[in-house]
């Protein structure tokens, strides 16, 4: 962690204290090493994981992600990928709870379609009610629909994840508006998830005010994956220093030169 | 009996078989997974006590690399 950062500027989500705010994906990587080496280059605390069928196939001596990326050193962020209705979504995260011992932190996805996997806003609000009276500290990833990223906090949530542009599209921060808008009247965490694809993008999103970044597919599917990850690290900080610094304003022009016009050489 | 595994059918001699030694059956010890009986979710703690029968649906699940 980099000692000029303010030591309180931990992100706070659900009374939980994380110095990274780069949140990371655990899929896509080409073996569980490349994963692990990522997530270490990443200095990442928050790691997402899917939940799937166990592969019953599989030798009992195969390895298992949770042996290479264990539960006790990362928090683990258990989603409900691949979920197109709430039902599903709600079965996912209680299954989850079970498998994670009773871990209730949990990040709510509900897609409306396979091709562009936009979510469902619908029935992603219908899942969110039930799994806040269940008693799950939700994470719920949205559109960048401010008024839906309000219902959603309204509802119980403790963190929006707005998307910045498509799940694995790597088309970066699209809206940069939208997002401010939700930063601005949000109360809990605003955590961009989906749609980062290079350093520059994770940078423009802390310095909007963003809380932190989940990503996935711009580590994985980078050339180098692991310097890519090193990259992203020093993005978020930057991007974060830069946003509380408070940056000067714009102009269009002004007469404003950094030296002195005093004793100018005539 | 016929349980039905995270979709496939699977035969076992007896008529009930407890969730320990399904377990056991399927080389699954020490792994870290959840199961799900007809919909409802089997705490670990009755797994000793819980049991399949003939046309009973089980889902075994745990967690993958996902972003």
């Amino acid at each position: 962690m980099d000692k000029n950062l303010n030591k309180n500027d931990d992100l706070i989500i659900a009374g939980r204290s994380f110095q990274s705010r780069l949140l990371i994906g655990t899929g896509k990587y080409n073996n569980f090493e490349e994963t692990k080496a990522a997530i270490d280059a990443s200095e990442a605390n928050i790691v997402t994981v899917a939940i799937r069928r166990i592969n019953l196939g599989q030798s009992p001596d195969e390895p298992s992600l949770l042996e290479f990326i264990s539960p006790n050193e990362f928090t683990y962020l258990p989603n409900t990928a691949g979920c197109f209705s709430s039902d599903e979504a709600i079965r996912t995260l209680r299954l989850a709870r079970e498998l994670l011992d009773g871990h209730n932190l949990v990040k709510l996805e509900v897609l409306g379609d396979s091709d562009t996997l936009f979510p469902n806003v619908v029935e992603t609000i219908d899942a969110a009610k039930i799994l806040v009276k269940d008693g799950f500290d939700v994470m719920v990833y949205t559109s960048d629909d401010p008024i839906i990223a309000k219902k959603l906090e309204d509802i119980g949530c403790c963190a929006i994840m707005p998307l910045a542009s498509l799940i694995g599209s790597g088309m970066g921060i699209l809206n940069p508006w939208n997002l401010e808008i939700i930063i601005d009247k949000a109360n809990i965490p605003v955590i961009v998830d989906a749609g980062v694809g290079t350093a520059s993008d994770a940078t423009i999103a802390m310095e909007l005010g963003c809380d932190g970044i989940l990503m996935n597919t711009a580590i994985a599917s980078a050339g180098n994956p692991i310097l890519m990850a090193s990259a992203m690290r020093k993005a978020i900080q930057s991007g974060r220093e830069a946003f509380l610094a408070r940056r000067m304003d714009k102009k269009l022009y002004s007469a404003s030169p950094s030296s002195p016009i005093k004793g100018l050489i005539k | 009996m016929k349980i039905n595994i995270n979709g496939s059918i699977k035969e076992f001699k007896g008529k009930k078989i407890t969730a320990e030694e399904l377990i056991i059956q399927l080389k699954l010890s020490g792994k870290r997974f959840a199961i799900e009986k007809n919909g409802e979710i089997i705490s670990k703690n009755y797994f000793s006590s819980i049991s399949f029968e003939d046309g009973d649906k089980i889902e075994i699940i745990g967690a993958v690399g996902g972003g």
